[in-house]
C-alpha cells in the first residue's frame, strides 16, 4: 500500500506489503516526488514494528502489585471518573493533556478539541514543544507564518546553502541528496556545528561554532555583509521593516569579536558572509542545533535576518528554512494541540479566531479556554501541586524532557495519570491507566511533511487484539466526558472535513485539500483555500509576507549566556542529539532489532585533546556529571567534535538517558528546553557501571564497527 | 531499466547503512547483507565507504575458484557462489581486489552481491541503489549521471600492473580516466 514512513518530518513515500492483515515488508515508492524511493534505515525497517510482540493488546489498570488487563468500558470510565474527581476538588485546570507530533493531523486536532471542550482545561500542549517551537515563534515574528517557505526542490537550485545546527545526514537523511545535487550544480555548502556530522565531509566551508553562540556567529556574518555593502537595499526598503535596529545590533560583532566568542576563525566568518551576501540564490537551513537553546528564537531570528538583509527569500532557490524533526512536526502544530493555538494556526487569544472555531464546533466562544501552560511548564505546575492529573498520548517525557529526575518526580506526584500508547513506554510505566492505541499504519489520516506538503497516510492494517484506533479512543473519551455531540465522528475522513472548516480562512488553510486530491497530486501544499486552488509550494512569492502590511520584519536578536553556563566546576559543554538508526525517545526504534544493532548503546563523543587531558582512551568507561545528575558511558574518542564539547545521543532510557544531565532552562518566548547547551565534567572510571547487564538488551556493551568487518564470518 | 548502470560515489556516503539494512531484507539471503559500509578511520573522520560487488568483466574470484562455483551471466552480473559447488576455500575472499566476497563458514558457502538479480531481472532497480538517501549508490541511465553529477564515471582500475575493468562504475574527479592505487601503476619500468 502506498503510504509514508512514520519516522521524521520528511515523511518519505513508502509501500508497505500487507498479507493476512499483517505488515510483512516494504517496497520503495519511486513515484513519490519527495524521496523517489530513497529511504534511511529507519524507513527500511519500520515495518518490523507492526506485529511486534511488545504491542499493547488491551487496556491496563494499575493496582497494588502492578498492571492488570481491563476491558475498555472499565478503563475509559476509570479515566473519566478520576478526571472529574480531580476537577471537582481542584478545578478544571487541574487536569492537563499532552499530545504529540507523530500523530496524524486528525488525531492532533482531536487532542486540542478534547482537552479544551470535553476535559475543559486550558492546559494542552504537545511534544513539538521540544522540537519546532523556536523556529515557529521566530517565523511568526518575522514572516507571520510558521512553515518552511520553500519546497525542497528549491535546494538544488541554490548557489549557496548554509546549514546551521542541523545533522542532516542522520536526522533528515533524504535532504542529503538535495544538498549533494546543489553541489553537483556548482553550489557551495557551508555547515556550522560543534561536531563534524556526516554532511560536513563535502562542506566547502565548515564553521565549528562553540555551543550556544550561534546568534553571535550570525550577527558577525551580518556585520561583514553590512560593512562590505553586500545587503540588498532595494529589497530591504520595499519589503521589510525594522532593519535599522538590526543593523545597529550587528555593529559590535566584528569578525574578531565574533571569533573570540564563537571559536570560528575570522576569515571563515568573512568568507561565509561573502558567499551568502554575493549570492542571489542562498538557502539558509536550520534545525534543533540552533533551536534547542534558551535563545533558540534569537538564533533563528538572526539567521532570518541574514536572508532578509541579502534579499534571499521568496524566489526559486532562495530562502530561510527550518528542517522539521518529528513525523508530523508540521501538521501536528497547526490544528490546535499547542497551548496557544486553535486550528488553522490561529492564535487562541484572537477574538475573531475564537469566534470562527466556536462556530465550527457549535459552542460559545466563551467556552474555549485561553492560553495554557506549555509542555515543560505543565511539569513545573505538577511539582507546584497546581496540576493533579495528566492524560498523555504520543509523548514519552521521561526520556525526552530535560532533567529526568525532575520529570520522574512529577509523574509520581500525579493523582491520576492516563497514557494512550501502542507500546508500554517508560512514561507509561508510571500511568494508572494505559489505553492500548494504534500505530500510524493502523489509521487513515493526513500529515504535513517538512515542506508543508500535506500527504495521505493509509490505513494498511487494523490494530491487534483489542487495541483501538487513537481517534476512536479520543472520541470515546470525549463522549464519556459528557460531550457526545462534539465527537460524532465515525471515521478520520469526517474529522478531516471538520478540520478543513475549522482551518478555513486561517494561516494554515486546508479547506481546499481532500484525501482524493492528495492521492491524485501526490501531496498538496497549504495554504490551499479552495478546491480549485493549486496549493502553495513556495511562500512569499512576489515578496508578499503574511503580516498585515505584507512586509517581513527584522527582529533584533540578543546574545545571552546559556542557562547552564560552563565554569571551573563544570568546564565542558555537553550537547545532545540523534543517531541515524533511532527516532526520538526510541519507543518504536529501540524495539526494532536491526536498528538497535546499528547503534546498541549511547557513547560519549570526546575529542582526543580532552581525552588526553583526562587520561581517557577509546572504549574507556567515563562518568559525565552535570549540575543535575551523572551517568557512565563508554568513550568514543574522535577528532570530529570540538575539544571543549562532548556529545551524547538521547534515545535511551534509565541510566543511559542523556536527559538525566540536561537542564530545564526554557527559551522565554518558545518555551523550548536548552538540550544543546549544558555544562558538565568528566571522570574516567576503572570499570563498567552497574547498569551493564541490568538494563534491557545490555549484556556486553558493543562499540560500533570502526573498520572493515572480517570477510570470513565465524561459524 | 534497460541501459541503466550502477554507479558508486563514496564521497556522497553518509554512513547511514540504509543499503545494508535494505540488502538484508532480500528474500534470497534474508538477514544477511551483501554490502559493506566501512568507516575509513572513525577516530579522525566521519568518512564512510560503501562497497558493492564491482562485477568485473574478467572476475578474479571466478578465476581463482578451484570448484568453478562462481559464474558470470551474459548480462555481466557475477553471481554468488553455486551452493552445490562451493567448497568454502576462501580463495575468492582473498583474491578479490575490492574485498567483496564473504565466506559464511556455518553455511560453507561464499556469498556476495549479485546486483539484486531477482529485482533487475524483473525490471526493478537494485534495492541498495533505490533506497540510498545520498545516492552514493545509484542505478540510473548514463545520460542522467553525465547530466547531473560533477564527478565522472570510470570502470578501469589498476592494481599493480593488473588492469581490471568492471560492470559497475566508480565516480571520480573530472579528468580522471582510470583509478590507480599502487605506486607501480604510476611508474615507468623498462619492459
Amino acid at each position: 500500500m502506498k503510504t509514508h514512513c512514520c519516522f521524521c518530518g520528511q515523511q518519505c513515500g513508502i509501500q508497505l506489503k500487507v498479507r493476512n492483515g499483517q505488515v510483512v515488508g516494504f517496497e520503495p515508492w519511486e513515484e513519490f516526488p519527495f524521496n523517489r524511493g530513497m529511504l534511511c534505515p529507519k524507513g527500511v525497517r519500520r515495518y518490523l514494528q507492526s506485529s511486534h510482540p511488545d504491542r499493547l493488546l488491551q487496556p491496563l489498570i494499575r493496582e497494588e502489585g502492578g498492571f492488570r488487563a481491563a476491558g475498555w468500558d472499565e478503563a475509559l470510565d476509570t479515566v473519566v471518573r478520576r478526571i472529574r474527581a480531580v476537577q471537582e476538588r481542584h478545578g478544571k485546570d487541574a487536569v492537563a493533556v499532552y499530545g504529540g507530533a507523530s500523530l496524524t493531523t486528525e488525531k492532533a486536532y482531536l487532542v486540542g478539541k478534547l482537552a479544551r471542550l470535553a476535559v475543559g482545561t486550558r492546559h494542552v500542549d504537545y511534544n513539538g514543544r521540544l522540537c519546532m517551537v523556536s523556529a515557529g515563534t521566530a517565523y511568526k515574528l518575522a514572516f507571520g507564518v510558521d512553515r518552511s517557505p520553500l519546497p525542497w526542490s528549491d535546494i538544488p537550485e541554490a548557489d549557496v546553502a548554509f546549514v546551521a545546527g542541523a545533522n542532516v545526514a542522520e536526522c533528515a537523511p533524504i535532504t542529503t541528496q538535495y544538498l549533494w545535487q546543489m553541489r553537483d550544480r556548482g553550489g557551495r555548502l557551508i555547515v556550522s556545528d560543534p561536531r563534524m556530522t556526516p554532511i560536513t565531509r563535502n562542506a566547502d566551508l565548515y564553521l565549528p561554532v562553540r555551543p550556544g553562540t550561534d546568534v553571535a556567529l550570525h550577527l558577525g556574518m551580518l556585520h561583514v555583509i553590512l560593512r562590505d555593502g553586500l545587503e540588498d537595499r532595494a529589497f530591504i526598503a520595499a519589503h521589510t521593516s525594522g532593519f535599522d535596529a538590526v543593523a545597529a545590533a550587528a555593529q559590535p560583532w566584528d569578525p574578531l569579536a565574533t571569533a573570540r566568542l564563537t571559536g570560528v576563525p575570522p576569515e571563515a566568518i568573512e568568507r561565509a558572509a561573502h558567499w551568502i551576501g554575493e549570492s542571489r540564490r542562498a538557502v539558509l537551513m536550520h534545525a534543533r542545533g540552533i533551536e534547542h537553546q534558551s535563545k533558540g528564537v534569537d538564533n533563528v531570528l538572526s539567521l532570518i535576518n541574514l536572508a532578509l538583509a541579502t534579499g534571499n527569500i521568496g524566489r526559486r532557490g532562495a530562502g530561510c528554512t527550518m528542517i522539521t524533526g518529528q513525523g508530523n512536526g508540521q501538521g501536528g502544530r497547526e490544528h490546535g494541540q499547542k497551548c496557544d493555538q486553535l486550528p488553522g494556526q490561529r492564535s487562541i487569544e484572537d477574538p475573531a479566531a475564537r469566534e470562527h472555531v466556536a462556530r465550527v464546533w457549535g459552542v460559545s466562544p466563551d467556552e474555549i479556554p485561553h492560553t495554557g501552560y506549555s509542555a515543560m511548564e505543565i511539569m513545573e505546575a505538577i511539582h507546584r501541586g497546581e496540576i493533579k492529573a495528566l492524560v498523555s498520548i504520543c509523548f514519552n517525557p521521561l526520556v525526552s524532557l530535560p532533567d529526568t529526575k525532575y520529570i520522574r518526580e512529577a509523574l509520581e506526584r500525579l493523582d491520576t495519570f492516563c497514557v494512550v500508547d501502542f507500546f508500554l513506554s517508560e512514561t507509561a510505566h508510571h500511568a494508572d491507566v494505559v489505553l492500548a492505541g494504534s500505530l500510524q499504519e493502523e489509521e487513515e489520516g493526513v500529515t504535513a511533511n517538512v515542506e508543508g506538503r500535506v500527504i495521505h497516510i493509509q490505513r494498511c492494517v487494523d490494530p491487534p487484539g483489542e487495541a483501538r484506533r487513537d481517534s476512536e479512543i479520543l472520541c470515546e473519551l470525549g463522549r464519556r466526558l459528557g460531550r457526545p455531540e462534539l465527537f460524532p465522528f465515525a471515521s478520520p475522513r469526517e474529522i478531516f472535513d471538520e478540520l478543513r472548516e475549522a482551518s478555513r480562512g486561517g494561516v494554515a488553510d486546508y479547506y481546499g485539500i481532500s484525501y482524493e486530491r492528495i492521492d491524485r497530486e501526490l501531496g498538496v501544499f497549504w495554504p490551499c483555500p479552495s478546491d480549485d486552488h493549486p496549493g502553495t509550494p513556495r511562500l512569499f512569492e512576489g515578496y508578499r509576507f503574511f503580516h498585515p502590511d505584507g512586509k517581513a520584519r527584522f527582529v533584533v536578536p540578543e546574545y545571552r549566556e546559556s542557562g547552564d553556563p560552563v565554569d571551573e566546576q563544570f568546564p565542558v559543554y555537553l550537547t545532545t542529539g540523534r543517531v541515524i538508526s533511532q527516532y526520538l525517545s526510541g519507543t518504536q526504534t529501540r524495539r526494532i532489532g536491526p536498528l538497535l544493532d546499528q547503534v546498541p548503546q549511547p557513547l560519549v563523543e570526546i575529542h582526543p585533546r580532552l581525552a588526553a587531558e583526562l587520561g581517557i582512551v577509546e572504549g574507556d568507561w567515563v562518568t559525565i556529571e552535570s549540575r543535575r545528575d551523572r551517568m557512565t558511558l563508554q568513550a568514543m574518542v574522535v577528532a570530529t567534535i570540538r575539544p571543549d564539547t562532548v556529545f551524547i545521543p538521547y534515545h535511551w532510557p534509565g541510566a543511559r538517558s542523556a536527559n538525566r544531565l540536561t537542564h530545564r532552562t526554557l527559551d522565554p518566548r518558545s518555551k523550548i528546553p536548552e538540550y544543546k547547551v549544558s555544562a558538565c565534567r568528566l571522570r574516567k572510571e576503572s570499570g563498567p557501571p552497574d547498569w551493564v547487564g541490568r538494563e534491557a538488551n545490555v549484556e556486553t556493551p558493543v562499540q560500533p564497527p570502526r573498520r572493515r568487518q572480517p570477510r570470513v564470518e565465524a561459524s | 531499466m534497460h541501459g541503466y548502470e550502477f554507479y558508486v560515489d563514496p564521497s556522497r556516503c553518509i554512513g547511514c547503512q540504509a543499503c545494508v539494512n535494505a540488502c538484508a531484507e532480500c528474500d534470497t539471503h534474508r538477514g544477511v547483507p551483501m554490502i559493506h559500509v566501512d568507516y575509513v578511520d572513525r577516530s579522525s573522520s566521519i568518512a564512510t565507504v560503501p562497497t558493492v560487488c564491482m562485477h568485473c568483466d574478467d572476475p578474479t574470484c571466478a578465476q581463482v575458484c578451484p570448484a568453478d562455483a562462481i559464474k558470470k551471466g551474459a548480462d555481466g552480473v557475477v553471481h554468488t557462489s553455486l551452493k552445490p559447488r562451493c567448497v568454502a576455500c576462501s580463495n575468492c575472499v582473498l583474491a578479490c581486489p575490492f574485498g567483496v566476497p564473504r565466506m559464511f563458514v556455518a553455511a560453507e558457502q561464499m556469498m556476495k552481491c549479485d546486483m539484486c538479480y531477482d529485482r533487475t531481472s524483473a525490471g526493478l532497480r537494485p534495492m541498495c541503489a533505490t533506497v540510498c538517501p545520498s545516492q552514493a549508490l545509484a542505478y540510473v541511465a548514463p545520460e542522467t549521471i553525465a547530466r547531473e553529477r560533477r564527478e565522472v564515471p570510470t570502470n578501469v582500475f589498476w592494481f599493480g600492473n593488473e588492469r581490471v575493468t568492471t560492470k559497475v562504475f566508480y565516480m571520480v574527479p573530472p579528468g580522471t580516466a582510470e583509478v590507480r592505487v599502487d605506486v607501480v601503476d604510476f611508474m615507468w619500468e623498462e619492459a
